[in-house]
């Protein structure tokens, strides 16, 4: 297709070709290049900083960004704005001076709609963007753009904080969001982004919205140092998102945990997963990955862990679970996963199995129910872990058997069955227990 | 009454039963600190020895006590004192210094490693506090055994028997209930069956302190919507209290009636 | 001062007492005789309150004292086996007695009469049994009270606190008390004793003085006199 129009241009522009050839080409190529170069001169000339404020000369954001011209910025005084449906299609940075507020009434259109390229936004503070059942509303809706920045705002009551589609090469940086949702229905993103490429989403915190960060149909990105918190839904949501890394993450007190479904190729590491309690969940949900790396995070008094459904080939190590309801909850089939020097600490089912079967590798973790012994102190016990209890597997077939967890009988069932396994996959154990766990944390 | 239970624990408080009891838990405080150092995770092993443990020594303790003391038990009946207050007066005895033996045993190693600047002064308040409850309910359930058996090994073996029952094979039957009958809802069984066990009562009440209700699932959120607000946790409070009082209730019935 | 009508208890099948009668008077001392089982002890503990008799009344000074307590106030009991909770001290057991029946008490004359002074503060536990006894005869006899139950109060006892018992015994009496006695010493009762009670399966077989049994049995020793009657 393309090779096909190149091939057209010439011959559509035969007139234009005639007047040039009266001058020798060399001359032409001078003229070109002094053109370009003057050019450039009257461009750079041109970038102005527009101030806009209550006494200056131009009083709102949107009539700043209609006298902007690509390259120039706006600097936006401290003050009160209250704008919504600012377009920007103009390469152009927005300055915020001491966080002026940007107030959206609750009116249900976003605050900036850009289509742009090489543009910046910083410094504001968003608040007040209305709740709307059909339209996706938000601080800053970007899209088919490249090369963007957005960072250092605070968005407070937000419907959506940012919306990102088919972009590339941006990065959201150090922003705080918080929201007050109180329904899944009536609430929106922190983060959104869909279809897009190359983002650094980096040093955020999050808080108080339907999902801290989501991510659809996105490659090739980082998501990293971000703190989400106490959102309704997820602290992260991560579908159909091939070959990112997320790293130093905190995922806290979130409605369910963080999701990262039907992706492949993903690193995640030194990530915090904690305090996610309810019933239905988990400190991070595995839902068809494959290939991915999962090391040096930790998991801590969630409901579950890792709830693993479906998900093949994935090494797990330097991984702390601590006092988790279930450290790790397999419900699909999963296959040559490797779990090697991980810590379970103090979990009330450090695993929960749904067949008798077993392709899963457990070595060299450390378990702090392991009650056997090391005479030949190399560190590692003498005698296999079982890691599935009897009572787990009680439990899996029927559910309502979990009030009687920690009672005397059940210790009880679960001793005889570890003396003598009949219930549990008689292969799923960790023949070299660690006597002492790896890189405690405190 | 408040004579019979002056010198009952005066009697008590001088036994070398009493000793042992205070120094077992001290022991246990000490050394589950000493192993955890955090106390948060030192409440809810702690959990695990109170709910077997404070059965099985109140039962026992009741029934020694009741039969040791048999002959001081006819030099007060002969006195001019109701029947009913001698044996109130013991049972508050027991039940008290075993309770002092828990509170105390417990309490100073925990209050050394510093409680009262841990959060888990509230669980640990309330482990206590069932802690104490069990105390008092096997207690009386003991001296409810030893009242109606003469002979001292056979009301031995009743009360270690019924301790069995409540601490281990009623939740084997329960939990063989739940497996057979799981088609149909089984969380207002559950919830009644919890309550007719005042040790599943009172290891659901802590472990829902605890917040492990979350791994409870669907039959949790019913436990917790239950037991969570203020009127189930009165509630179930006032069902460990009628585990007190109907066993009191009976023993001061039969007390009517009895020779000595 | 004791009116027992119609008394019957059984324990399970076996019938103790059936349908007793049994009056005592005022002052003196009457020794209640008996076979093992005859239903001596189980007497003694229906007067006290201690067993609960099927049918029948029990009156004392004209007053009915079944499911009654504070009657006791008035009545001191010496049980059969002195056995204290070990862990009280001599002196504590007298005071808590003393505490729970807030009554004049003379413990100190009793306390020297049988050398007692040396073990109050001993634990009850670490006591001789005769040395127990001793204790229980000075908790009995500490108190003023018009009834006075003496349960084989000779157990135990050496010649010399025997000596002292018979008189402590013999100086109540004077006081114009009511005493009852149970015993299986012949020649306690003898010297002792104003009036025998015999019982038989659960009935008064025979009531009258010594010399009246004496005389019915054709025996000039009490012991030949028992014997005769049981046979």
């Amino acid at each position: 297709m393309e090779k096909y129009s190149i091939n057209v241009i010439p011959n559509n522009s035969e007139s234009s070709r005639k007047r040039m050839t009266s001058l020798p080409i060399r001359q032409t190529v001078n003229l070109i290049s002094i053109f370009i170069l003057l050019f450039s001169i009257s461009l750079q000339a041109q970038t102005k900083t527009i101030e806009v404020c209550s006494s200056c000369k131009v009083k709102t954001i949107k009539e700043g960004v209609t006298l902007a011209k690509n390259g120039d910025t706006i600097l936006v005084k401290k003050g009160i704005y209250k704008e919504t449906q600012i377009f920007i299609n103009k390469t152009i940075h927005l300055i915020g001076e001491d966080y002026p507020i940007i107030d959206a009434e609750n009116k249900t259109d976003s605050v900036f709609a850009i289509k742009a390229d090489n543009f910046s936004i910083s410094g504001f503070k968003f608040k007040n963007i209305g709740i709307s059942y059909t339209k996706e509303i938000a601080a800053v809706f970007v899209s088919h753009s490249n090369n963007f920045t957005i960072k250092d705002n605070i968005l407070e009551d937000v419907f959506y904080g940012f919306i990102i589609q088919r972009s590339k090469y941006g990065v959201i940086q150090n922003n705080k969001i918080i929201g007050q949702a109180k329904s899944e229905a009536s609430s929106g993103n922190g983060v959104h982004v869909w279809k897009c490429e190359k983002l650094r989403i980096e040093q955020n915190t999050i808080s108080g919205m339907r999902d801290g960060i989501y991510l659809e149909f996105v490659n090739n990105s980082f998501v990293s140092n971000n703190t989400s918190k106490g959102n309704i839904r997820y602290g992260l949501h991560f579908m159909f998102s091939n070959n990112n890394e997320y790293h130093h993450n905190e995922f806290k007190n979130n409605g369910a945990g963080v999701a990262v479904m039907f992706s492949k190729f993903i690193k995640m590491h030194h990530n915090t997963f904690h305090y996610n309690w309810g019933t239905a969940s988990y400190g991070l949900l595995l839902k068809e990955i494959n290939d991915a790396e999962i090391h040096d995070n930790v998991f801590e008094q969630n409901t579950t862990g890792i709830n693993i459904d479906g998900c093949n080939r994935i090494n797990y190590k330097n991984n702390h679970f601590i006092r988790n309801g279930w450290a790790l909850k397999f419900t699909g089939g999963c296959y040559t996963n490797i779990f090697e020097f991980n810590n379970f600490m103090h979990n009330a089912f450090d695993l929960s199995y749904n067949s008798r079967l077993n392709d899963n590798k457990f070595e060299a973790n450390y378990w702090s129910e392991y009650t056997g012994y090391d005479i030949d102190k190399n560190g590692i016990g003498d005698v296999p872990f079982r890691p599935v209890k009897l009572f787990s597997y009680i439990v899996n077939k029927t559910p309502e058997t979990l009030v009687l967890l920690r009672s005397l009988f059940v210790e009880i069932i679960n001793f005889s069955e570890k003396v003598s396994p009949i219930f549990t996959p008689d292969n799923l154990m960790d023949v070299k227990p660690l006597m002492k766990p790896i890189n405690p944390l405190d | 009454m408040l004579k019979i239970l002056k010198y009952s624990i005066y009697d008590l408080l001088r036994s070398r039963w009493s000793y042992v009891y205070f120094i077992f838990y001290l022991l246990i405080g000490f050394v589950l600190l000493f192993l955890n150092n955090d106390i948060n995770k030192a409440v809810i092993t702690l959990m695990n020895i109170i709910i077997v443990l404070t059965p099985l020594i109140g039962t026992i303790f009741g029934v020694m006590y009741y039969y040791n003391s048999k002959e001081f038990t006819e030099l007060l009946l002969a006195q001019p004192i109701k029947r009913n207050k001698i044996f109130m007066g013991q049972y508050i005895g027991i039940s008290l210094s075993l309770t002092l033996s828990l509170v105390l045993g417990l309490g100073i190693p925990f209050v050394l490693y510093g409680l009262f600047r841990s959060t888990a002064i509230f669980d640990f308040s309330l482990l206590i506090l069932v802690g104490s409850f069990l105390n008092f309910i096997f207690v009386a359930l003991a001296y409810n055994i030893a009242l109606s058996t003469e002979n001292k090994i056979k009301g031995f073996g009743y009360a270690i028997l019924m301790w069995l029952f409540l601490a281990v094979i009623y939740d084997g039957l329960f939990m063989i209930s739940l497996m057979l009958f799981n088609e149909y809802p089984l969380d207002n069984f559950s919830l009644i069956a919890t309550m007719f066990n005042p040790i599943d009562l009172s290891r659901i009440l802590i472990l829902l302190k605890l917040d492990i209700s979350a791994l409870l699932g669907y039959t949790g959120a019913v436990f917790k919507d239950f037991f969570g607000t203020n009127k189930g946790f009165f509630l179930s409070f006032l069902v460990l209290c009628l585990w007190i009082i109907i066993p009191l209730f009976r023993m001061s019935r039969k007390l009517r009636k009895k020779d000595f | 001062m004791i009116n027992i009508k119609n008394l019957h208890k059984k324990f399970e099948k076996l019938t103790v007492l059936d349908g007793l009668d049994l009056t005592i008077n005022k002052g003196g001392i009457s020794a209640i005789l008996g076979p093992n089982g005859s239903g001596k002890t189980t007497l003694i503990k229906c007067l006290l309150g201690m067993v609960i008799p099927n049918k029948g009344d029990i009156l004392l000074d004209e007053e009915n004292v079944l499911k009654k307590w504070d009657y006791r106030n008035n009545l001191n009991y010496l049980p059969q086996i002195a056995n204290f909770p070990s862990n009280l001290s001599v002196i504590e057991l007298i005071k808590m007695v003393k505490n729970l029946r807030p009554k004049e008490s003379n413990e100190q004359e009793l306390i020297d009469l049988f050398g007692l002074n040396e073990f109050l503060n001993k634990k009850l536990g670490n006591l001789s049994g005769g040395t127990k006894q001793k204790v229980n005869i000075v908790l009995t006899f500490m108190f003023d009270s018009q009834l006075v139950i003496l349960d084989e109060p000779t157990t135990g006892l050496d010649p010399i606190a025997l000596i002292h018992l018979k008189k402590l015994i013999k100086k109540e009496k004077e006081k114009g008390k009511t005493i009852l006695i149970t015993t299986h010493i012949m020649s306690f009762v003898d010297e002792m004793a104003d009036e025998i009670v015999f019982l038989l399966d659960g009935k008064i077989y025979f009531k009258g003085s010594v010399d009246k049994l004496k005389k019915q049995t054709n025996e000039t020793d009490l012991e030949h006199s028992i014997a005769t009657l049981m046979s």
